[in-house]
């Protein structure tokens, strides 16, 4: 164990004299000038785009989750009794039915409170005038495809004859089809701002190449690799990325943070279901990491292509 | 004459170079330096001599001919083999070339730290080697800061630091006053004894009369003549007469 601990101080403290030797070699901290901001930038609105997509995906599997399985029966019948007599006679046939985990028939006092926020139960409001249907809220074991439904419906339907059954994913479609639209669109943000991180760091590393072209090629004449140059550059980039990537890490969090309260007061089901788990967030904070690579790839790259040009 | 002093460092056959579509700046340059000896390279201003010695230490592929460096072909070598070449060769530049950021310990350190020496083995033979050009107590100083031979000197110091196979100097005397232009060629001479092929292009007669066992080479508008048999083989030694002759030349 000596020996080992010996040899890694050793490489350790080789690679520091290294670094330490090649970092001489150019002016420190003058490579990039603003990169830090800028990637703090970039890393910042790629934070609240990933959480973004995150936080909908999340919606959208806890509510198609909810849904699958769910079938929604309605009985039109603008007859209270027979509507009644309908509604038993569907819920017995559902209840013996194959594949149906449990049928309940919601009471009123439910069906009140859907349409209460539209048509009021307040006294003077005539709600049992209007023909309300009875619904049927139906949890099969298995997902709530055309087939299935449609086996339902014929049993259903030769018991009570005003009966609709609809399958609860279907009316939530659009919903799913506009958040997957939502999570493409941070897909592609997130795409576009490491197109622009690269064409950032690109440009400071030209910029740079530019500026201390005299030194590489002196470097360059007294022996100096390319990757020794190119190393120089990547050492700086990375400083440089992992400050902006620290600062765009926290100033994501606290923005994303802020809207997920903003959404959380809407109150919605959905909305507030579509939180980010510990996993979420461990992703979120591999952003920095991610940047910091992607910095110092595209600046080692950058540089050695470069450096191609020179004798 | 030695075993190692007959191995051959550099061989040009038939060497031309010229810039885009213009006329050849160097024509039918054919030479071979051997390991060990001491050669000047003279001729007028716009002879030739810069672009020769960029040829010498790789910093310019030639339009045509041949270039063998110890004992490889220069011109086909690949970039990543360049730097292994580069290290074995020392160059003192016209224009100093000294990094400008970097203090004049650092500008000489360059090399080692290129190498990889570890630094505690750098201390000790910068500090010594600016000692011995006379420049002890500016090490910390910026080439802006240093006079234009302090800079020729710390040029010089950063050249011959890594003790190198062949040294190419070019006008390295021409900011210096006399008294350190013999001290700087006697530090050539010493690194010649330890084995260093030492090639300096100048076109200062004295300089050359001070190293009599010296070969001359002398470029002629871009053609390159051979006054003291510097390129048979063996060379040919002249007398100190006719030697004073053809650098009064």
């Amino acid at each position: 164990m000596t020996v080992v601990a010996d040899l890694t101080n050793g490489l350790r403290g080789e690679w520091r004299e290294r670094a330490s030797a090649e970092s001489r070699l150019l002016p420190q901290g003058k490579l990039s000038g603003p990169m830090p901001w800028v990637i703090a930038i970039m890393i910042g609105l790629t934070v609240v785009a990933s959480a973004s997509g995150l936080a909908l995906r999340n919606t959208a599997r806890l509510a198609s989750a909810d849904v699958a399985g769910g079938v929604t029966v309605q009985i039109v019948n603008g007859a209270p009794r027979e509507r009644d007599r309908q509604a038993q006679a569907a819920l017995e046939a559902l209840q013996g039915a194959p594949g149906v985990a449990s049928a309940r028939l919601v009471p009123q006092k439910e069906l009140d409170a859907l349409v209460e926020p539209w048509l009021g139960t307040t006294a003077g409001d005539d709600v049992n005038a209007l023909p309300v249907p009875a619904l049927i809220d139906v949890r099969l074991s298995g997902t709530a495809d055309k087939t299935s439904v449609s086996a339902l419906r014929k049993q259903i339907v030769s018991r009570a004859a005003d009966a609709r059954v609809d399958a609860q994913a279907s009316w939530l479609a659009p919903v799913f089809e506009a958040i997957g639209a939502l999570q493409w669109l941070a897909g592609g943000l997130i795409a576009l701002l490491a197109f622009a991180t690269v064409a950032t760091v690109l440009l400071a590393t030209r910029n740079a190449l530019s500026n201390h072209r005299t030194t590489i090629e002196i470097v360059h004449m007294l022996g100096g690799t390319d990757a020794q140059i190119a190393r120089i550059f990547q050492r700086s980039m990375a400083v440089d990325a992992a400050a902006g990537g620290i600062g765009g890490l926290f100033l994501g969090v606290v923005t994303t943070g802020l809207l997920g309260r903003q959404f959380a007061a809407l109150g919605s089901g959905m909305m507030t279901a579509g939180g980010l788990g510990w996993t979420d967030w461990l992703a979120i904070c591999c952003i920095p990491v991610a940047g910091v690579l992607l910095a110092v790839l595209t600046a080692r790259f950058s540089v050695l292509n470069a450096l191609k040009g020179m004798l | 004459m030695s075993q190692n002093e007959d191995a051959e460092i550099v061989h040009f056959d038939n060497v031309g170079l010229r810039y885009g579509t213009g006329k050849e700046v160097l024509t039918d340059i054919s030479f071979t330096l051997y390991s060990g000896r001491f050669y000047f390279l003279t001729g007028a201003s716009g002879a030739g001599k810069t672009t020769m010695l960029k040829l010498l230490y790789l910093a310019q592929r030639p339009s045509r001919g041949l270039i063998r460096m110890f004992g490889t072909d220069a011109i086909t070598l690949p970039r990543d083999r360049l730097p292994g070449f580069r290290r074995r060769l020392g160059v003192v530049f016209q224009d100093f070339r000294l990094v400008p950021h970097l203090s004049a310990f650092d500008n000489v350190a360059l090399p080692l730290r290129v190498a990889g020496v570890p630094e505690r083995d750098i201390v000790k033979p910068v500090t010594d080697m600016l000692e011995w050009v006379e420049l002890g107590d500016r090490s910390h100083a910026r080439p802006a800061t240093l006079s234009g031979g302090e800079q020729q000197r710390v040029a010089i110091a950063r050249a011959v630091i890594g003790r190198p196979d062949m040294l190419v100097a070019d006008e390295p005397t021409g900011n210096v006053d006399p008294d350190m232009a013999i001290k700087l060629l006697r530090l050539f001479e010493a690194l010649n004894r330890l084995g260093t092929t030492v090639v300096v292009a100048t076109h200062d007669v004295h300089l050359i009369r001070k190293v009599p066992d010296s070969l001359i080479m002398r470029l002629d508008k871009g053609r390159l003549s051979d006054p003291t048999g510097a390129l048979r083989y063996p060379p040919r030694r002249v007398s100190p007469t006719a030697r004073a002759d053809l650098t009064r030349a």
